[in-house]
């Protein structure tokens, strides 16, 4: 059977280069970074070249890169960390209702903890008003934290725009970089944020694997605490051979950046106007002017999400509906809610399509297909 | 290369890295994912858990992934702490804890937590008598490590966790993981509810990790967001990290079955010729230690410098814990022990595994005379 994988949104095969550049870590360097010995140091070095390689695609410093177990890890330090150690400069938090759940619930521990967040709502897009930010910001706001790009439909935000509002205010901004790093030239500097969280295996590199960016002098609590690794930020001994895999995969993405980009706009032309070709009725859940190129959320009027998930997996192809990181639900997507309340057709007719390096337009045709077989045969 | 930094970390075995490659290239699915490629990593991770509960005599439900030794003891101790806040505030750990345990215990007491750290004797263990006067009203929780990462020593678990069991309102926290697959331990005869494990240590890959949580005991999740991982743990899996610690946890049991009289018999001689050297004093109590660590001093030496002569020799040992503080110039294992500075300032560990073999404890007793003698050659 054809195997057609359109869910990079939930996770990405890791490229062979990738692999390659781990496997000596396990077999010949396996030795704790920690260690005084020259088979520590080669570890130690190898992590502080991958540190570097990867601050210097971000525009940013060594010391400011800390490595995590992952995208949650990393949501949750950075905004948690951030709130706890500078609780003394004001309790409010901004965030929005469509935040990655690593985000949200750790926003929603925070408040429990005595801290006030304001939830910002987003228009049918998707898309955050600015004028809402503008007007959400209090004296005691201590932290902002909006996503780049939305993990189900792909909306991206304008996280310049938040810069350049927040420059004149205490508040930190973090955003969850997580979907758009493989799509969006990412510079810290222009983009004008104090933190910001990459997952490696969105990127085609491995599981378990990521890093926040967390500007220089901003004080932040670690969530782990035991021995000095990523400067006390982070205890426990460091996967070596995952965060080198994860440079690799940084350092690839990077350089095709720009070619996938093309790509993905390529399959998505190509997917929508087949539809429209094959009389399809269907509806995009996006920004069409904001968004991310290898997301793509369709809701198709008069079907239902399961069914169409499990006679497309049946055909081969994998797609999600809403996001895989909800650990199995299929309860209506909270992000599909809030762009269109919680009593909308869409929240329970739409598929996200999310596009890889290694996709192309004739899986594209075939994907398209099958959705056509599966609508008609419905009727 | 003779690798005796076992303790460190170990170098994963040949079956765990071919499986960490298969999974990573053909189960690659977020098991999230309600897709085949998704239940099929679902199902890998189902399988992992499985063969963990086995081994460890545990319930699948009561076996949870993490990212290693760190993250489990700070869910266990934290996550317990602010859970069962209500019911009091008393913590017991003792003085000779790994730094996730003992660090994780000091930010706790600036939230207001009151942490008892026991003493230990002078071959590491510590005192029933002292742990039963410890106990108050207000404990929820004792943390103890089984064997000791620094100088081997085994704590009387299974006496403890007999003791603890009249009292059902504390928990009772095990870091094992130097002792798995080294020294055997039953996690339901020794009452204990909650264990953690480092995939790193048994010849698993970094990254990966295990804590056994007894059914029954809730913990306030550290990591929030997808609620993976019964909640207590959320992210997407580590697949792959996750069914080679499987692997490599099923393999090192093998390992202990056939061959820890070996690993005995090599530390045994160790023992037995670090013994014979004047120069040395050796920190590890003969009984109930772990059959791999062997602790030892070179007074007037400064280890560091010994251990890059070795090191120039492609001999791998190591200092004390890779992970203890930096500042510190002397072992807090040793100086709990009651050792004074010339000991605790001046020790070396060798930590073996069931990869090492009998030649390299010949050719390491041929390269550490030597190297011992240009030393004292050189400080005359
Ligand atoms: C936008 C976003 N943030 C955070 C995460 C969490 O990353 P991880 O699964 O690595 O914990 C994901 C994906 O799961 C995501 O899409
Ligand atoms: C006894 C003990 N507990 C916990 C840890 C921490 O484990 P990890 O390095 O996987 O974070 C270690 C090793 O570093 C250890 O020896």
């Amino acid at each position: 059977m054809k195997k057609v994988y359109f869910d990079n949104a939930a996770t990405t095969p890791v490229r062979k280069e990738v692999i390659d550049v781990m496997i000596p870590y396990f077999n010949d360097f396996f030795g704790n970074p920690s260690s005084i010995h020259s088979f520590g140091r080669e570890c130690r070095y190898a992590l502080d070249r991958a540190r570097f390689s990867i601050a210097t695609f971000i525009g940013a410093k060594d010391k400011e890169i800390i490595f995590t177990s992952g995208g949650t890890e990393g949501d949750n330090l950075a905004v948690k960390g951030i709130a706890r150690a500078n609780k003394d400069k004001g309790k409010h938090i901004i965030t929005t209702g469509i935040e990655h759940n690593g985000v949200l619930n750790s926003v929603k521990t925070l408040e429990k903890e005595g801290f006030e967040a304001t939830y910002l709502k987003v228009d049918e897009t998707g898309r955050i008003s600015l004028d809402e930010l503008k007007n959400s910001l209090r004296e005691d706001t201590i932290l902002v934290s909006i996503m780049y790009g939305n993990n189900e439909v792909g909306t991206v935000q304008p996280i310049k725009d938040i810069g350049e509002l927040l420059k004149d205010h205490q508040a930190f901004f973090h955003t969850d970089a997580v979907q758009a790093f493989g799509v969006e030239k990412i510079d810290v500097n222009e983009l004008m944020v104090d933190a910001l969280t990459v997952a490696s295996h969105k990127i085609n590199g491995p599981k378990a694997v990521g890093f926040v960016y967390i500007k220089d002098g901003l004080k932040f609590d670690p969530i782990l605490d035991g021995g000095h690794q990523e400067k006390g930020h982070r205890a426990g001994t460091e996967n070596v051979p995952g965060i080198l895999g994860f440079a690799k995969a940084v350092e690839v993405v990077v350089e095709e950046r720009n070619k996938n980009r093309e790509l993905y706009k390529t399959l998505r032309r190509r997917f929508i106007s087949l539809l429209n070709e094959n009389g399809i009725e269907f509806k995009i859940n996006e920004n069409v002017e904001y968004c991310l190129p290898h997301i793509l959320n369709i809701s198709f009027p008069g079907t239902k999400v399961d069914t169409m998930l499990t006679n497309l997996d049946l055909e081969g192809v994998a797609v999600s509906g809403g996001s895989a990181c909800s650990a199995g639900s299929i309860t209506p997507s909270h992000v599909l809610v809030e762009m269109f309340g919680d009593n909308d057709p869409r929240l329970h007719n739409s598929i996200r399509f999310s596009f890889g390096h290694y996709n192309t337009e004739a899986e594209v045709d075939y994907v398209v297909n099958q959705i056509v077989k599966i609508i008609k045969r419905d009727k | 290369m003779i690798y005796f930094d076992n303790s460190a970390t170990t170098r994963p075995y040949k079956e765990v890295v071919e499986t960490f490659q298969e999974v990573t290239t053909n189960y690659f699915g977020n098991p999230s994912s309600i897709h085949s490629l998704g239940q099929q990593a679902e199902k890998l991770i189902q399988k992992s858990r499985q063969i963990v509960a086995d081994i460890l005599n545990v319930r699948d439900e009561e076996v949870f992934f993490t990212s290693g030794g760190t993250e489990g003891n700070n869910i266990a101790i934290k996550g317990c702490a602010l859970q069962y806040k209500s019911r009091g505030n008393h913590i017991i750990t003792s003085k000779t804890e790994h730094a996730s345990v003992i660090e994780t215990c000091k930010q706790l007491e600036n939230f207001g937590f009151d942490v008892t750290y026991l003493d230990v004797n002078n071959e590491g263990q510590v005192s029933i008598e002292d742990l039963k006067n410890s106990i108050k009203d207000s404990t929820i929780l004792v943390s103890l490590m089984h064997v000791n990462n620094e100088v081997g020593t085994v704590q009387p678990i299974m006496e403890i966790g007999n003791y603890l069991n009249q009292f059902p309102k504390i928990i009772f926290h095990v870091d094992n993981v130097q002792g798995i697959g080294k020294v055997p331990l039953n996690l339901r005869k020794a009452n204990i509810d909650l264990c953690t494990l480092s995939g790193h240590k048994f010849h698993g890959i970094k990254g990966s990790g295990v804590l056994f949580v007894k059914n029954g005991i809730k913990l306030e999740p550290l990591i929030t967001g997808g609620m993976q991982e019964g909640k207590i743990r959320s992210g997407t899996e580590n697949v792959a990290g996750i069914v080679s610690l499987a692997k490599a946890l099923r393999v090192s049991n093998e390992k202990y079955t056939l061959h820890v009289e070996q690993l005995q018999e090599m530390k045994n001689e160790l023992v037995k010729y670090l013994s014979s050297c004047e120069d040395v004093i050796i920190n590890t109590p003969i009984m109930n230690s772990a059959p791999h660590i062997i602790n030892f001093s070179l007074p007037g030496i400064k280890p560091e410098a010994f251990v890059h002569e070795l090191g120039k020799n492609k001999v791998y040992v190591s200092t004390r814990s890779a992970c203890s503080s930096k500042k510190a110039d002397v072992s807090h294992v040793l100086s709990s022990m009651g050792f004074d500075k010339t000991i605790s300032g001046s020790s070396i560990r060798i930590s073996l595994s069931y990869g090492n073999s009998y030649e390299e404890i010949i050719k390491f007793k041929e390269i550490f005379n030597n190297s011992l003698k240009q030393f004292k050659q050189l400080m005359r």
